[in-house]
């Protein structure tokens, strides 16, 4: 489904990716761990498209199309989805309207025609009750004054109503106490299925109680160091980064 | 000949056709003989920085009054008239100034409403006209406020008596039309809200597509008394041949509400002045205002806001989407004199460049001799926000219809606070059909 190859990829002068190799297959779950600042985000973001980074080499592909020349709203149509780390409030644009322009602008990509008020509304209350969201949360402004909780509720939310082939989960876990977090697992579980794949970007072990990772990997300074099965998360979280960092210590 | 000669040619005429009573009459030479004094503003003026009107000045203006309007005629007036989908309203109608009653119509009766046109006010109700008339709005050092009330003789006489709520709005159609010469009109109105009452009063500008140049120098004074409300729009749709200089006066009384929204979309050069004097304790004042436009259209939006009394507030919320080669300039002056203790004051400035060749200028005026106070002031200018148009396309939704959405949502934060509905309604599909979207 997704391969990186070699990727390479700095913000102004700073290089930030050194080299990422991924391969992701439809029905897997990675989970890609590392402590701060080791390019984690960056990596979610260059994939979704954002126009800070610059790629200085390196090939990216979601089923054999080249990712890195399409737009963002492309990529959605294509089927990737990001989770925000950080949801941006908009004030002034209603969570549903959005919701719609958004499931419309997608079926239109792919060819569908859009949905009616009727099927919309049906779908909406459908994935709600999935992450538990209030009716009166998805009449306000999208993220305007929501709770961090809420937000995160949100973006499982709008990826539950996208159903996209890729979602990208950037740190969804931060922040979140554990009944919010069970309720984000459960949205994120019951929306996996054999033909879509999840990468987690995580910096805590705890979210892989609740969503079971296939591989882990753990980035430091910009490249995969190291690729394993969820023991690995676990000895991670025992025995903290360091011996990470002590390990790859000729690349600092 | 210079501006002020050509005008000053006019003024005896004009005078003779009038035939005002005998206060008026004063108050019009005393107000001329300011005009001839006062110097017409130039950017040298620091009130007029950027705001130059050489290209309005350089012209041969007849008055409104000398451009015959066939009352035949009124036909292409109508859908201008009839822009809102409102269910009921009292409407007043000026072209050139010039009050129109065959488009005109009052709904609501006389002892909810008194509304007239100025010259026949001036006669009819010279008690009310003898308190306020030319009270508010100071013409010893501002031209073109000594230049209106000079010429002031139609525009909407608006009198709510003591303890009355005016249900229907009154809507008040202001159209520049020179049909055959460069036209200068001087519309001024007088809105008086009795104790206890309340009203909604609508200015609409337009004007007709012409090769000659329109110049609207306009003058509303307002009273609000004790414990009233008055609900304020004004909201300016002209050519790009068409130009304003428009003052509004307040004054409001203790308990008094005055709310203004400022919508101007299109037209040439527009200098908005909005001055409202808090005169009692507990006031509540909103300033809002949206200026959108495109082309080489220039607004200029100058507020002042004078606690003269404890305990009031003021909210002030000025955005602009300036695009093309259009240029905002927003100036906000708040006073809070030294007796106006306790007093709230709230002013936030924000400008959208939506093109690199849109200008803005900002400049925020506190003064403040009170010790106990609140008062602030934000302002903002710059390109829309990358972070939200990313959010918007990393979901799907194309660039433009993204940008579209949060243009949008930027001009409706003002517009949703206009509470009556067909105006709001109006104004946002104004926007929205610029943009592109859909219903």
């Amino acid at each position: 489904m997704l391969s990186i190859r070699n990727l390479e990829v700095a913000i102004g002068d700073k290089k930030i990716l050194n080299g990422i190799n991924l391969e992701v297959k439809a029905g897997e779950v990675h989970a890609i761990m590392g402590p701060n600042g080791s390019g984690k985000s960056t990596l979610a973001s260059v994939l979704a498209g954002r126009s800070d980074y610059e790629v200085l080499s390196g090939e990216v592909e979601l089923f054999g199309k080249n990712l890195l020349e399409l737009s963002p709203e492309e990529r959605a149509g294509e089927g990737l989805f990001l989770a925000f780390q950080y949801p941006v409030e908009i004030p002034g644009v209603s969570n549903t309207n959005f919701l719609k322009a958004a499931v419309n602008a997608i079926r239109k990509y792919r060819g569908l025609n859009p949905l009616d008020a009727v099927n919309f509304l049906k779908q909406m209350k459908e994935k709600m009750k999935l992450v538990s969201i209030d009716q009166s949360l998805l009449s306000r402004s999208l993220n305007e004054g929501f709770s961090g909780g809420e937000k995160k509720r949100n973006e499982i939310f709008q990826m539950a109503m996208l159903e996209p082939k890729l979602a990208i989960l950037d740190e969804t876990d931060s922040g979140l106490d554990i009944d919010a977090l069970r309720i984000v697992s459960h949205g994120v579980n019951t929306l996996k299925n054999k033909d879509n794949a999840v990468i987690l970007v995580t910096h805590y072990q705890r979210l892989l109680d609740y969503i079971v990772p296939d591989y882990v990997h753990v980035l430091y300074k910009g490249r995969i160091v190291k690729s394993g099965t969820k023991e690995l998360a676990l000895e991670l979280e025992e025995k903290g980064y360091d011996w990470i960092k002590e390990e790859n210590a000729v690349l600092a | 000949m210079d501006f002020k000669e050509n005008i000053i040619t006019h003024f005896d005429t004009f005078k003779k056709k009038a035939n005002s009573p005998a206060n008026i009459g004063e108050i019009r030479e005393s107000a001329l003989n300011k005009f001839a004094k006062l110097d017409v503003p130039t950017p040298k003026h620091e009130e007029w920085k950027y705001t130059n009107l050489k290209n309005l000045l350089n012209k041969v203006y007849y008055l409104g009054n000398e451009v015959a309007i066939t009352t035949s005629n009124t036909d292409k007036y109508a859908s201008f008239v009839n822009q809102y989908d409102e269910q009921e309203a009292n409407i007043l109608v000026f072209v050139n100034g010039e009050y129109v009653p065959t488009l005109s119509h009052i709904i609501s009766p006389s002892s909810e409403l008194i509304i007239t046109n100025l010259s026949y006010a001036y006669r009819e109700h010279s008690e009310a006209i003898d308190q306020h008339f030319s009270k508010y709005a100071a013409y010893e050092k501002e031209a073109f406020v000594a230049l209106n009330t000079a010429f002031a003789h139609e525009g909407a006489f608006i009198h709510v008596p003591n303890k009355t709520e005016v249900k229907l709005p009154v809507i008040l159609h202001f159209i520049a039309d020179a049909h055959a010469t460069d036209v200068i009109c001087h519309p001024r109105n007088l809105i008086i809200v009795g104790k206890n009452s309340s009203v909604t009063v609508i200015e609409h500008f337009n004007s007709t597509n012409t090769p000659f140049s329109t110049l609207t120098n306009t003058v509303t004074e307002v009273y609000v008394a004790e414990n009233a409300y008055c609900e304020h729009y004004k909201i300016q749709t002209e050519e790009s041949n068409a130009s304003q200089i428009s003052t509004i006066q307040a004054v409001v009384q203790r308990d008094g509400r005055f709310n203004n929204t400022t919508v101007s979309l299109s037209g040439k050069l527009i200098r908005n002045n909005l001055n409202i004097k808090l005169n009692g304790e507990n006031c509540d004042v909103y300033m809002n205002g949206l200026c959108a436009i495109t082309g080489s259209t220039l607004v200029d939006n100058h507020t002042a806001v004078d606690h003269a009394m404890p305990n009031s507030q003021s909210n002030e919320l000025y955005k602009s989407l300036l695009d093309e080669k259009s240029s905002g300039i927003f100036n906000g002056k708040i006073f809070v004199r030294q007796d106006a203790q306790k007093t709230n004051a709230y002013q936030s400035n924000r400008n959208i460049l939506l093109s690199p060749t849109a200008k803005a200028n900002a400049k925020p005026q506190l003064e403040i001799w009170a010790d106990d106070v609140k008062c602030s002031h934000g302002c903002t200018i710059g390109a829309l926000d990358e972070e939200p148009l990313f959010y918007l396309r990393s979901r799907g939704i194309g660039e433009i219809e993204a940008r579209a959405m949060l243009i949008f949502a930027f001009a409706d934060d003002i517009l949703e606070r206009i509470k009556y509905e067909p105006v709001r309604q109006y104004a946002e599909k104004i926007i929205a059909q610029r943009l592109g979207m859909e219903e």
